[in-house]
């Protein structure tokens, strides 16, 4: 079932184009990604689906709801974590959560939400005394405090630690395992790869792609790439011959071998018949950063909103 | 990160207190925790008015008629409601705005207005005890009388106090952010209360200066709570002096204010 359906958006600040023409669904249960360069109408279509814009043109429909019209009911069971956004200096952890519990018909357990956090030895910490990484994961506890269907996080570890990173990334999979749909805004491919089922990738106010990180990279991101160093001496035509193999370089003892999904096993067998080991042998996949740069290269300069 | 899952999203089966409430009681507690807005608004005043009820007991300290304290409750009245209305509410408000926390609040059910008027209830509320305090120790301390006319001393103080919290509302759209906010909050201090008389009081302005006086928001407002505390009721050009600034920064402040 469709939980959020966005069909032909469209929204300009006055002459500037921000949204052209942007459509997807979002599937409940799962995480959809929105990825884009900086400027590229990601921020302005998520918005428009929780109602704090209104389209130019298009349908919005979250949960079945209009989120203009329906706002209010809507907003009971979508959470919220925008970009930048902050709480008073002086407002504790707790204070924080019991506030933002008491905006909501059916709150969560305040104190049993931030344990999962990792923020209950905080509760009674100020604002302003809290880490990068605290914060903004007391802000997602806010934004999941209202025990919402669909959770909207903007920017999710953007400024976060490698590590902290790792931990809301964690987080974010329990939460999904509860049965919240999440649509996660991102311009950082390895979250997205790692987090989401479905991703849409936005260029220039459109939907360049949609599907799932392994699909996009698959059919965008190009070939694979096989590094090794070989045990004895090696001749470039044998691997260049091979059909799955479009290029083989050596730079000093190193081969780097490019070719289709296929050419790891074409390579390997090839050598195997000719007693030859490959040494520090690594490949790199096609990534879901590569199909991004494959679908967004192709447009001028993001223009900033 | 521990993966402990059930509790967390278990709904709590407590109603949760009505959010305006909260969010009042929770601007309370912050306001609470600025020592230095609460030693400005409260306990300066009070200070200021102890010494002139001490100086008051000399020979010749009276103005027009009435001892320094009499004199100077009206002006300490108009200076707390400045304090807390142009001073402490547009950093707060325009801060919350620079920080995003209107915009969030914009996206939960209660919405960003119950914030604004949270912080509204509050400044006016400690405004008032202020005042109530200010009243209190020129009473018992110094015993300057209760307003005489109490009817016209209310409507006086609602009229000021719209029209210094429709002001600081309007610093708060304009400013661009919190730090902003609090330098023109000060800016604004000054010639206010040298209008209300805070330097130099009304009785002793040259003519012409109290004429400018009598137009001014806090000029007029002291002009209107003396009278009212003599017992008559205040001139009706006062009040409406104070009624169109209250008029005025009030539609400015909400055709101007911006969320985000």
């Amino acid at each position: 079932m469709a939980v959020i359906d966005v069909e032909h958006v469209r929204k300009q600040y006055g002459e500037k184009v921000a949204v052209e023409d942007v459509s997807f669904t979002v599937e409940e249960g799962e995480i959809f990604g929105i990825l884009g360069r900086n400027g590229a109408g990601k921020t302005t279509t998520v918005e428009c689906v929780v109602g704090l814009r209104r389209p130019d043109g298009g349908l919005v429909r979250v949960l079945g709801m209009d989120p203009r019209r329906d706002g209010h009911e809507l907003r009971q069971h979508v959470g919220v974590q925008l970009q930048e956004s902050e709480l008073p200096d002086k407002l504790t952890v707790a204070e924080a959560i019991d506030l933002y519990a008491s905006f909501y018909r059916t709150p969560a357990d305040g104190r049993a939400l931030l344990s999962l956090l990792g923020l209950a030895d905080k509760r009674n910490t100020r604002y302003r005394k809290l880490s990068g990484g605290q914060k903004q994961r007391l802000s997602i506890a806010l934004a999941l405090i209202g025990r919402p269907r669909i959770a909207v996080l903007d920017e999710l570890t953007t400024g976060l630690d490698p590590a902290a990173r790792r931990g809301t990334w964690a987080l974010i999979e329990d939460i999904r395992r509860q049965g919240v749909t999440i649509v996660l805004v991102s311009h950082f491919m390895e979250e997205a790869e790692r987090l989401c089922d479905r991703v849409a990738i936005i260029e220039a106010g459109r939907v360049a792609d949609i599907g799932s990180p392994a699909g996009l990279a698959g059919r965008l991101g190009g070939e694979q790439r096989i590094h090794f160093q070989p045990s004895g001496p090696l001749d470039g035509r044998l691997l260049a011959d091979l059909p799955e193999v479009t290029s083989v370089t050596r730079t000093g003892g190193t081969v780097v071998v490019t070719g289709t999904a296929d050419a790891l096993l074409a390579v390997t067998s090839a050598l195997a018949r000719r007693g030859v080991v490959a040494h520090g042998l690594r490949v790199e996949q096609p990534s879901l950063e590569d199909a991004f740069v494959a679908v967004t290269s192709g447009a001028g300069p993001s223009t900033e909103i | 990160m521990s993966v402990d899952t059930t509790p967390a999203y278990a709904a709590v089966p407590a109603r949760p207190g009505p959010a305006l409430a909260k969010l009042v009681f929770t601007e309370a507690r912050l306001l609470l925790r600025e020592p230095v807005a609460l030693f400005w608004g409260l306990a300066f005043p009070m200070a200021l008015l102890a010494v002139m009820g001490i100086a008051s007991s000399g020979p010749g300290a009276r103005l027009g008629g009435l001892p320094l304290v009499a004199v100077y409750e009206p002006i300490l009245i108009a200076f707390v409601t400045v304090a807390f209305a142009i001073q402490g509410l547009p950093a707060v408000v325009a801060g919350y705005r620079e920080r995003r926390i209107l915009r969030r609040l914009a996206t939960t059910p209660v919405g960003p207005v119950r914030v604004i008027a949270a912080q509204l209830t509050v400044n006016l509320a400690v405004a008032l005890v202020a005042t109530a305090g200010i009243l209190t120790v020129g009473r018992l301390g110094f015993g300057v009388a209760l307003p005489g006319q109490p009817a016209g001393f209310l409507v006086t103080y609602v009229l000021a106090a719209t029209a210094m919290l429709g002001l600081g509302m309007l610093v708060a759209a304009l400013a661009p952010t919190g730090r902003a906010a609090g330098v023109i909050g000060t800016m604004l201090f000054f010639p206010l209360m040298f209008f209300a008389g805070l330097w130099i009081p009304r009785a002793t302005m040259p003519a012409s200066l109290r004429q400018v006086s009598d137009f001014t928001p806090l000029g007029a407002a002291v002009q209107a709570l003396q009278d009212s505390m003599r017992g008559v009721w205040p001139h009706l050009s006062a009040l409406a002096v104070l009624a169109g600034y209250a008029v005025v920064f009030t539609v400015a402040a909400a055709r101007f204010f911006r969320w985000d």
